[in-house]
């Protein structure tokens, strides 16, 4: 190793330093120097020794903990396209066509991120050169969770739209990492729901189904997500026309079942749908310490009160559903474990992670449950919960102010 | 009256190379350096110039703002040369010494039988105030300032720190006179002592509030104690002071001589036989290191390794410092797969406090570490890891940031007045970001007291 340190030392670093024939794609230099050797950097102020953690070791970690809910979604992205053109059932072993369905996956996925990442890091460069410092490493967790939060035919444009909307006007205007106040990731998702409405509330969420297949869809096939066709039920009595028949599929054998949820053969974005790969994630995390654990129960404890809450009125169909049916649905799972506990725009207190938390999780539920034209209420609840976290944080250390201040008015007038 | 204080937050960081518990007396240094760096926020006037004869104890400068407070010569001898940084700033005084000391007779005293005034008249003009050191600021202490008590930490416990029961066997007598000089400044108000948890070499001390403190580093800091015990609001002032030096008290008062000695730790990966040499203050490096470390590239410090400053090898001990760290310097780029950032960690060179690594499965054993960052400095990301490793009542992220945009409301609210920068060493040391957070503390409380001023 020593050697090819020499030789990017010796032959190659020259072009990129001031005066060489590639100055200004130093930063680029600098990037890939840095990943492959941890710099000679000794410490000259404070400690003169230091943790071996780093950031880069950090969001690497942040990626593994998203591998499970990665490899399973582009497996489910073409299980979800055999069914859908009936070329399996849901009665045929989930491993018949494996391989089939995971390069129809890859197919699919593979772009997504190569657009993420090349956006996103290519907005990263140009501003890490203009800035004069070196390329932080948030955006190789946001360039990974931007694919995972699509639907699997989104036009890849608007993928490259949202990534560079996120990454300019989510975080770098206000100063690049560790100052954005939204969390990129979902930024890139609002920007897409609002912006192209019609675009992302399509047939989009089952590969091909807008486009050739479009007339060969298997019977009773209907390509829509859980949350969609929960939507549908809100404002309806019980005993509606319909209500039964979108019911009966979140029973025990039905497309929507607990079972399938939980394990996540529904269709939906390509990672939120397995809340077990999800789970594998977060144990990760917190095994390695990098998730806050604290956000992730108190979010999780959050939307079960909020599902029990409703069970109580039962004043909708939607509303009946269990509360553990409601956690496993939809993005629940993965914006619990991966967006809200995003370290930068979370609450920083260890008290003011918990309120926030179950905040997050509680309005999760509430909003897809109220607001039908918003079925994905788990990324709304944690973009407002980011808004909220100063805020709470702010109370909390206000706490801690008064106990300090309450301690010195007692003091006896002779010392003070 | 005795009080347990646990600590639970922090960390033991366990480095190779702790002493042995064997005592020389180093050579006589043929060099002896006073810095005035090592007082923080002093402007020393100088009394010796290049050339003046000097006695232990005669005045090698004194505090611009405060002249009775004065800077002694620990040995006898001539001033060889006043050395100047920038700005013609004084670095060190440097004094060739005698083969034979020669001391300035301050006449013996019994503190049992002075008032508060005189004994503290007789200690600056006897160079013996530098060792007090107050809180806030944890600056030398203001003389004319009355403390609400005076705080002791009985032990070290940071990484690779001395055996206070070991130190204590050799300076008991001289401690426990220093003792009785603390309880006639202190006027009455409390002396209170820290004590590591199951230890018994303090139990013979009179005249002290004693407390058992318990837990990882930086329970051993009096900071951390004094949160403890007796926390520091607005408008209050403690003084603080260390063993050793409370010894110097002692044997300044017993014999009339200014004959600063320290019994100093000689530790670190890079040491061959890590073990403890008495000493006097201003002490060359040489005398205790020459043959005895190993060759490779090497950061002394003098101090822990948490907290200590960066010395030359050809260097001087720093005035309060009764350690003397020797460490690898990390000045090599470490490939990403087997040493740098994506290694698996299970050698003894890589030790984090975070789960990201597996240190903390590996249960207790020593690390070699180097001197590098392991890692450039970043943004602020990762929130939960200062409070980890900080026992205080006190939010230390908040703190840092209030400090970084100079918002001196929010600094006192938060809670400045109680801290020093070395105890927010750990926080620094675990630092994902690699922000230099003691530097920041330093700084921040340099600003509240220009508005002091």
């Amino acid at each position: 190793m020593k050697a090819l340190h020499n030789f990017l030392e010796n032959k190659v670093k020259p072009n990129f330093t001031e005066g060489g024939k590639l100055e200004r794609f130093w930063v680029v230099y600098d990037a890939l120097e840095t990943f492959a050797f941890t710099p000679g950097h000794a410490t000259s102020k404070g400690t003169h020794i230091r943790d071996s953690i780093d950031l880069k070791r950090t969001m690497f970690l942040v990626i593994l903990a998203m591998v499970p809910a990665l490899l399973f979604g582009m497996w489910n992205v073409g299980h979800h396209y055999y069914l859908s053109l009936g070329e399996v059932s849901s009665a045929d072993p989930l491993t018949a066509m494996m391989l089939d369905k995971f390069l129809i996956g890859l197919e699919k996925t593979l772009p997504l991120i190569v657009v993420s990442y090349g956006v996103g890091l290519g907005i990263e460069f140009i501003f890490a050169g203009i800035r004069k410092h070196s390329i932080n490493e948030g955006f190789l967790v946001s360039g990974m969770l931007i694919p995972l939060i699509m639907p699997v035919d989104v036009p890849l444009w608007m993928v490259a739209v949202a990534t560079a909307f996120a990454v300019i006007i989510g975080k770098e205007v206000f100063g690049g990492t560790g100052m954005n106040i939204l969390n990129v990731a979902l930024t890139a998702r609002a920007f897409l729901f609002f912006a192209y409405p019609k675009q992302m509330a399509g047939d989009i969420w089952i590969h091909g189904s807008t486009t050739a297949a479009q007339g060969s869809l298997a019977d009773g096939y209907t390509g829509a997500t859980a949350l969609g066709n929960l939507a549908n039920t809100v404002g309806k009595p019980l005993d509606a026309e319909g209500v039964g028949v979108v019911m009966s599929q979140f029973d025990a054998g039905g497309l929507y079942s607990l079972q399938n949820a939980f394990f996540g053969l529904i269709p939906g974005c390509i990672g939120e749908t397995s809340a077990l790969a999800v789970l594998l994630g977060a144990g990760i995390l917190i095994w390695t310490g990098i998730g806050s654990w604290r956000i992730m129960l108190s979010f999780l404890i959050g939307g079960l009160a909020m599902g029990a809450i409703f069970n109580a009125f039962g004043a909708n169909a939607y509303m009946t559903l269990p509360p553990v049916h409601q956690v496993v649905l939809g993005g629940f799972m993965f914006g619990m474990v991966f967006m809200a506990t995003d370290p930068v725009t979370a609450a920083q207190t260890n008290m003011g992670k918990i309120i926030y938390g179950f905040f997050g999780g509680f309005f999760s539920i509430m909003i897809r449950v109220f607001n039908p034209a918003y079925p994905e209420g788990v990324m709304l609840a944690i973009l407002f919960m980011n808004v909220m976290a100063p805020m709470i944080d702010h109370y909390v250390i206000q706490a801690n102010v008064k106990r300090r201040m309450k301690r010195a008015s007692n003091l006896q007038p002779a010392t003070a | 009256m005795s009080k347990a204080i646990r600590i639970r937050k922090g960390s033991d960081i366990r480095l190779v190379g702790v002493a042995d518990k064997k005592l020389d007396i180093a050579k006589p240094s043929p060099v002896f350096a006073i810095k005035p760096p090592d007082f923080h926020s002093l402007t020393p006037k100088l009394v010796a110039r290049d050339g003046d004869r000097v006695k232990a104890g005669d005045t090698l400068f004194f505090d611009k703002y405060n002249e009775p407070v004065k800077f002694n010569s620990p040995v006898s001898g001539v001033v060889e040369e006043v050395v100047r940084g920038a700005k013609r700033r004084i670095l060190e005084v440097r004094i060739k010494a005698d083969d034979h000391t020669e001391y300035k007779d301050f006449g013996v005293k019994d503190p049992a039988g002075m008032s508060a005034d005189d004994l503290k008249s007789h200690l600056m003009a006897g160079g013996m105030w530098p060792f007090f050191i107050q809180r806030p600021f944890n600056v030398i202490a203001n003389p004319q300032g009355k403390p609400k008590a005076i705080f002791v930490s009985g032990f070290d416990s940071s990484p690779l720190a001395p055996d206070e029961a070991f130190v204590m066997e050799h300076i008991k007598d001289d401690f426990k006179v220093g003792i009785h000089a603390l309880k006639v400044l202190s006027e009455g108000k409390p002396v209170h002592l820290g004590v590591r948890q199951g230890s018994s070499c303090y139990n013979d001390v009179e005249g002290v509030t004693r407390h058992e403190v318990s837990g990882p580093h930086p329970a051993g800091n009096v900071g951390v104690q004094i949160h403890h015990i007796d926390p520091i609001n607005r408008g209050e002032v403690v003084w603080t002071i260390k063993p050793q030096d409370i010894a110097n008290i002692g044997r300044f008062l017993r014999t009339g001589k200014f004959d600063l000695q320290r019994i100093v730790a000689l530790v670190g990966s890079e040491v061959n036989q890590p073990q403890y040499y008495r000493v006097t203050v201003g002490t060359h490096l040489a005398p205790m290191t020459a043959g005895k470390l190993k060759d490779d590239d090497k950061r002394f410090i003098s101090g822990n390794p948490l907290t200590g400053a960066s010395i030359e090898e050809d260097g001087f001990l720093g005035y309060y410092d009764h350690q003397l760290s020797v460490l690898p310097e990390g000045n090599k780029p470490k490939f990403f797969l087997t040493e740098g950032w994506l290694s698996p960690g299970l050698n003894n060179k890589t030790f984090s406090l975070s789960k990201a690594y597996p240190t903390w499965l590996l249960g207790k054993r020593r690390y070699d570490l180097d001197t590098n960052a392991n890692g450039e400095e970043r943004a602020f990301v990762v929130t939960g890891q200062y409070e980890k490793v900080f026992p205080f009542d006190i939010y230390p992220v908040q703190l840092v940031k209030s400090i970084i945009v100079n918002d001196i409301d929010s600094m006192e609210k938060l809670g400045i007045y109680e801290v020093a920068p070395e105890d927010f060493a750990l926080c620094e040391y675990s630092c994902t970001s690699k922000i230099n957070v003691q530097q920041i503390v330093r700084d921040g409380l340099d600003t509240i007291m220009e508005e002091f001023k």
